[in-house]
């Protein structure tokens, strides 16, 4: 009988805390748990009560990398609960400040969490001594979608400008000028960012789950459209709970989640997959250069979903930016008339589905709150995938494997403090 | 000279305050060069246990073993600094002290008793020593520079704490309170952000807490003046900030009820565009 076991107290350059348990015996995965030990803060429990237009303001709060997904996520599911029906103008300037979001997660996550592991660095300031343009370059896309989100709520970081209806404040011509003068000179840069992230050193794996997604029926999914599974289940947003579940693990204060019963995987490679049709003609040519062949079951290939993900953002802006500045300034919300109902909401947040769901009184103050969040989605499937990976580099020393493990867990971006929650790795091989 | 190892460590919190450090582009790599980033688990696996020269702490203590961590950083390091609302007062999670942890348990969690929560979230400085605090849900990237400038230089940060509408004023902002009744925050609130939602048109929430010297009830007054019920003023008092004892004293009187007559709005001596 042969067992072994490491220990590593934190998972680095992830977003939020938690810990990854492994115990091999004879070979065999007897357990493997990504622990998620972020303490609890209860924000469903605590918007109970609280008011229709302070709901954005709360959520944003949940996660500090993807406010506006909360933000935008919970005012469709006021508006759908209210009966509010968004103007075209308003829907693209949400589409716009949503790609603001992209950009800067993206290339946070591209360049300060995920390269090092593919040149040997501990971190994205070690690497910016080998490879100074190419970081560089991430931090100053990262830093134009920051601004972007700026114009629309003063700072990147729980931004202020978005309400139930739309914004509080329309952009002015000029704010909108110079923002288009600064998307056209990033293209470039966003085209070689594909090209650089798909020479990265991928390990070659597989894995299999269904992948899961926003569909819309013309656009490249951000916030609208209806759930797709690559099984074939296409539902309306509202009908998420008949067919996807969230239930406890005692390990974990995130809830994980499942679909018809099975463990199935959210994010920018399963989104990518399912709306290949659905991109930019100048983004669909950069990724069929790249010679890597989509859809891909590779999870390491999410580096470059992402990276394509912000050539999107940064086409896609510029479309709407451009449209902006030749029609009138519009009034940018809708009024909200509250009632006593309920709506569900779902956009695509930088790393996956996040989906909310609010009942109102009729004065329109909360009675309760459910928010999906994409980690906890993916948190099965993060676990299958982790022992799949232990099963197939069991001959790696302890050090590599489990430098091999964080990178895994990496590819999903998980994004702890959404679910609320330390990645603390131990690797117990019992020997 | 060896340079100076700081370190950040993470707390109950959404990473905002991290995000805020890791969006600072070409800085980041300027700070990597000046300092020694000893310990900084969302920004690099090189991890190195201490001690330190200036550990930066974010998030609320929630759970027993947060206690103990922040007990152990403290000791540790030489200065320490809370950045942000949760550090500083608890954070928009201490909503869950004006509650029962139970209820809270149970709402949520199908076997609570895997959940390990203290009764209250609460700042550091109610369990260690605290060397100085960045307010702000995030702080503001500008007050962030100028106080890790500060400590590198030797020199003692001093960050304002008058109320934002200072700022708001001499950026030629039109009143959102004055014009439009609506509620806005700012006369009680700290300055820091740039006085942001008057410029997005809308009405300060409280995010950078309470200011120095702030008449609360007056401005409870206020907005009962325009409209708003006691049990509204006491909503906009337990937000971001609900656990900063100034906010907090005045929510409980005024669940009591009004503290004095409404303040209606002051008729516009010369008309102006409303008469």
């Amino acid at each position: 009988m042969s067992e072994r076991k490491i220990e590593v107290p934190v998972l680095a350059r992830v977003e939020g805390e938690g810990a990854l348990h492994v115990k091999i015996r004879d070979g065999q995965v007897e357990d493997l748990r990504l622990r998620i030990f972020e303490p609890p803060r209860f924000f469903e429990t605590f918007l109970q009560q609280r008011d229709w237009w302070e709901i954005p303001d709360i959520t944003s709060r949940i996660c500090g990398i993807c406010p506006v997904a909360y933000q935008l996520s919970s005012s469709q599911a006021i508006e759908a609960a209210f009966g509010a029906v968004l103007t075209p103008e308003i829907r693209a300037l949400r589409r716009l400040y949503y790609c603001g979001e992209w950009i800067e997660s993206h290339a946070l996550h591209i360049h300060l969490l995920a390269a090092p592991d593919f040149f040997g660095f501990p971190d994205a300031m070690s690497l910016a001594k080998s490879h100074p343009a190419e970081v560089r370059r991430g931090l100053h896309l990262q830093g134009l979608g920051n601004d972007l989100v700026k114009m629309f709520g003063g700072r990147a970081v729980n931004p202020v400008g978005a309400r139930p209806g739309g914004f509080y404040r329309a952009p002015s011509y000029s704010e909108v000028r110079a923002m288009l003068e600064r998307f056209r000179a990033a293209q470039d840069d966003a085209a070689e960012l594909i090209a650089w992230t798909a020479k990265f050193n991928f390990p070659d794996i597989q894995r299999d789950a269904p992948r899961v997604s926003l569909r819309h029926h013309s656009e490249y999914p951000m916030a609208q459209g209806n759930i797709l599974a690559s099984t074939g289940l296409e539902i309306d947003v509202a009908d998420f709970e008949h067919h996807y579940r969230e239930f406890q693990v005692p390990h974990s204060t995130a809830l994980h989640a499942h679909l018809d019963g099975k463990p199935y995987w959210v994010g920018p490679l399963p989104r990518l997959n399912n709306n290949l049709d659905r991109l930019p003609d100048a983004t669909a040519h950069l990724l069929e250069k790249t010679g890597i062949r989509f859809p891909s079951n590779n999870p390491f290939h999410s580096a470059v979903a992402r990276a394509v993900e912000i050539h999107i953002a940064i086409e896609e802006a510029i479309r709407i930016l451009a449209a902006y500045l030749k029609q009138p300034l519009p009034k940018p919300y809708v009024n909200i008339v509250p009632k006593e109902g309920e709506g569900a909401g779902c956009t695509e947040a930088p790393r996956g589905l996040l989906w909310h769901r609010y009942r109102f009184n009729a004065e329109g103050k909360v009675v309760k709150a459910v928010i999906t969040p994409p980690t906890s989605q993916n948190q099965a499937h993060m676990e299958n995938d982790l022992r799949q990976s232990v099963l197939e580099s069991l001959d790696l020393d302890d050090g590599a494997l489990q430098a091999h493990l964080e990178a895994g867990v990496r590819n999903y971006d998980p994004c702890i403090s959404c679910s609320t929650h330390f990645l603390k790795t131990t690797i117990d091989r019992g020997d | 000279m060896e340079k100076p190892k700081i370190s950040v460590h993470k707390f109950s919190s959404c990473d905002g305050c991290q995000v805020q450090i890791l969006s600072l582009e070409e800085e980041l790599l300027q700070l990597a060069d000046r300092v020694d980033i000893a310990f900084f688990a969302e920004a690099t696996s090189r991890m190195n246990p201490g001690p330190y020269d200036v550990s930066f702490v974010e998030g609320s203590v929630s759970t027993p073993h947060e206690i103990e961590r922040i007990q152990h950083v403290r000791d540790i390091s030489k200065v320490v600094v809370s950045i942000g609302a949760c550090g500083q007062s608890g954070g928009l999670q201490a909503l869950r002290n004006w509650g029962d942890l139970t209820y809270y348990l149970n709402d949520f969690y199908t076997e609570p008793e895997h959940i390990d929560a203290l009764p209250q979230s609460t700042a550091f400085h109610d369990h260690i020593d605290v060397d100085w605090e960045v307010p702000g849900c995030p702080p503001d990237q500008g007050q962030l520079k100028y106080v890790i400038n500060s400590l590198l230089s030797g020199a003692k940060p001093n960050l304002p704490s008058e109320a934002v509408c200072l700022q708001c004023k001499r950026d030629g902002n039109v009143c959102v309170l004055v014009s439009q009744e609506q509620p806005c925050m700012g006369p009680i609130t700290r300055t820091g952000c740039g006085a942001l939602c008057p410029h997005q048109e809308r009405d300060c929430y409280g995010c950078f807490g309470p200011q120095g010297g702030g008449n609360i009830d007056a401005l409870g007054r206020r907005f009962n003046g325009a409209g708003l019920t006691p049990t509204d003023v006491v909503s906009r008092l337990r937000l971001i900030y609900s656990w900063a004892e100034p906010f907090r004293e005045a929510s409980r009187r005024w669940e009591q009820g009004a503290q004095g007559a409404p303040l209606p709005p002051q008729p516009h001596k010369h008309g102006g565009m409303r008469s």
